[in-house]
């Protein structure tokens, strides 16, 4: 079913939680809706629910307008973020619960029951109460809970919160393969932006209670709608750079502002991978020392400090790394190949700028 | 890995304990002290009450509980109790649904008000309806046109006993449904059901020991409230004394044994209800404890067993 928000706005007393978002979710989509605690994501996914009525504004369900809809007809599975299993009953009841409520005949039930167990690994569990669960089994039971009577559409609160880290990335593919089984359109919260990249089809992102970007988790890392997407999502090295006769300069580093007044202020961004590093001290402009690796399994982070005073992230493949024999305390040398001027939190970024060549610029001018 | 921390925290608290637990000597004289102070003025008050009450016999103890005023106080009490408990019953779990499930202003001082009748003296308590409903009161005169009464009658019995006895059903359960949260009533909304089958089969036994408790100490004073009820009710023997009122006047006109006969009735009723509030109180922290022990995941079994040796250790 796909799910339409036009406009739709939640104020808690003084406080606007939500501030006139619209976004629409395709029938069988897997969305997620990231952003910093507060952002208003839990607010908008317990309103597409029901558990809260929208201030102002519409949601659509499969082309219908549900705002006079009570939670209970919405026909929508949820899953909360501390499991909100019911402790006294056992796994079956709990999921047997909602087939109740809809009187489904006891046969039915003990099919679809069956059914989910197998679906979710919970073979054999089905006596037992949730205290006698895991974390990854009780949220397991949560899922099937709201999947048992048939949802059109499956909510997630922070599915993964409470879980440690190695049953999480089992859950992340569980809740891929259950989704892409049951071709179920699917929204979930989240505040890690590797889970929502990870596992979702696009991302919505909230900061503030504003919409700040919908896309597919390559374009909001690669084309991030302005600054805050740019910065909440991966790492982003920003430069503030004193603008004088047409260049931009901080430290060693330097950058064209040809139509900057002298004494303002520029602002830039990069991501990691736009940095280039070098073993060799003089193969680009820009000399400093590699003060630390951080391992990332197949990527590494690397930080760098120029002579100024400077720290600059970049990243590389070990492989690059060990082909290159570089070492922590080693004297490198370093280039930014592309950047992006910020213009402020909530606005647009520009696009892409390339550097000069660095072979061709005024090499070794600033060092 | 929830397991291991469990163990090694339990271990922690009973060291600390070891290093500031007192000398022995200390330990039996301070324990020596509280037995006698219980008993003396407990338990012998107490065991007195059940010996003065069958002095003369069973024969006699019965004669007195046969007496046509005796019965009446015994009736009235009950009927009492049986009004007042299911109305508190019903305010209890509607006041500390407000607190605990819902923010409103004047939250607070709802919370104050229900634990005005604990503050209060029963006497304000029963004054406060004399003043209301009272021939003197503002709504006296309207009452005594209509024939309706209050004072002087069961109904203001009732009243100032309901007065009394309202905190203790919503005291045991707000702090029972703050632990609980709103999220089990959510999901049960989400999946379709009705307000009242969401209350029936996911609030109610998820506060039953709570509510039980409450009922219970709830009833207990009703059934013994003295000071409100004596002021409202008009001692009429036979129509409006209960059974304390009915001890005091006994006592009054040198009944003793009497007054110690309906006393006893009154010393068994705590009885029972410290009998069963110790049950409840056990099962309550049974299935806490239940709710606690923790079944590890397949993969942290290996990080349990290795913890244990060192354990012993300690």
């Amino acid at each position: 079913m796909s799910i339409e928000l036009r406009n739709v706005s939640k104020h808690f007393g003084e406080v606007a939680a939500v501030n006139k978002v619209s976004f629409t979710v395709q029938d069988g989509e897997l969305l997620a809706l990231l952003g910093p605690s507060g952002g208003g994501k839990t607010t908008v996914l317990r309103m597409i629910a029901g558990l809260e009525m929208p201030t102002e504004g519409d949601i659509h369900i499969d082309g219908k307008r549900m705002n006079d809809v009570p939670v209970q007809k919405r026909n929508i599975g949820f899953v909360f973020q501390n499991y909100a299993l019911f402790k006294n009953m056992s796994v079956y009841r709990n999921i047997a619960f909602g087939l109740k409520i809809k009187k489904w005949k006891k046969g039915d039930i003990d099919n679809r029951i069956t059914e989910l167990l197998e679906l979710l690994e919970l073979r054999g569990l089905d006596e037992r109460y949730p205290h006698q669960l895991s974390g990854g089994q009780r949220q397991r039971v949560a899922i099937a809970r709201a999947l048992a009577p048939k949802p059109s559409v499956l909510l997630l609160d922070e599915p993964f919160g409470a879980v440690d880290a190695k049953i999480r990335q089992d859950l992340r593919d569980w809740l891929v393969k259950i989704q892409e089984e049951l071709k179920l359109t699917t929204i979930f919260v989240t505040h890690d932006q590797e889970e929502a990249m990870e596992v979702s089809n696009r991302i919505v992102i909230f900061s503030k209670g504003n919409l700040e970007q919908i896309a597919t988790p390559r374009e909001v890392y690669e084309e991030p709608g302005n600054e805050f997407v740019a910065r909440f999502i991966g790492v982003l090295n920003v430069l503030e750079l004193d603008v004088r006769g047409g260049l931009a300069r901080i430290g060693e580093l330097e950058f064209p502002a040809h139509d900057r007044p002298d004494g303002s202020k520029m602002r830039i961004g990069f991501r990691p991978f736009s940095v280039a590093v070098s073993a060799n001290p003089l193969a680009y402009r820009t000399q400093a020392i590699l003060r630390h690796t951080f391992f990332l399994g197949v990527m590494l982070r690397l930080e760098m400090e120029t002579p100024s005073g400077l720290i600059l992230r970049a990243r590389m493949t070990k492989e690059e790394y060990a082909a290159q024999g570089l070492r922590e305390g080693m004297v490198v040398s370093t280039f930014i190949r592309k950047y992006r001027i910020l213009r402020g939190e909530g606005e647009p970024l520009s696009g892409e700028i390339d550097t000069p060549d660095p072979t061709t610029s005024t090499f070794g001018a600033g060092i | 890995m929830p397991g291991y921390i469990t163990r090694k925290h339990r271990d922690a608290t009973s060291k600390s304990q070891r290093g500031t637990e007192e000398s022995p000597f200390v330990k039996w004289i301070l324990i020596t002290i509280a037995a006698l102070f219980l008993g003396v003025f407990l338990l012998l008050p107490l065991v007195n009450v059940f010996a003065q009450a069958l002095g003369k016999g069973w024969h006699a103890y019965f004669g007195v509980l046969r007496e046509p005023d005796t019965i009446a106080a015994i009736k009235l009490t009950l009927l009492v109790a049986a009004i007042t408990v299911p109305l508190n019953v019903f305010f209890g779990i509607t006041a500390a649904w407000c607190i605990a499930k819902f923010q409103f202003r004047g939250k607070s001082l709802l919370v104050t008000l229900i634990d005005l009748p604990f503050s209060v003296s029963p006497i304000v308590a029963g004054l406060i309806y004399i003043l209301m409903f009272g021939l003197q009161g503002y709504l006296g005169p309207w009452l005594y046109a209509h024939d309706i009464k209050i004072i002087f009658a069961v109904p203001g019995i009732v009243l100032a006993t309901v007065f009394i006895t309202f905190p203790f059903v919503a005291r045991e359960l707000i702090p029972v449904m703050e632990a609980t949260g709103r999220e089990q009533e959510e999901a049960a909304l989400t999946l379709g059901a009705s307000g009242w089958q969401t209350f029936w089969h996911v609030t109610l036994p998820s506060i039953k020991w709570g509510l039980l408790y409450g009922i219970i100490l709830c009833n207990a004073r009703a059934m013994g409230e003295f000071g409100a009820v004596s002021v409202v009710s008009g001692h009429i023997a036979g129509v409006t004394d209960t059974m304390p009122l009915r001890v005091e006047k006994l006592y009054n006109e040198y009944n003793a044994a009497g007054a110690f006969t309906v006393a006893s009735l009154l010393a068994v009723l705590a009885l029972i209800t410290l009998g069963i509030k110790t049950l409840l109180e056990w099962k309550q922290s049974r299935e806490f404890a239940r709710a606690q022990m923790v079944i590890p995941e397949p993969n942290e079994v290996e990080t349990c067993f290795i913890t244990r040796p060192a354990d012993g250790k300690t």
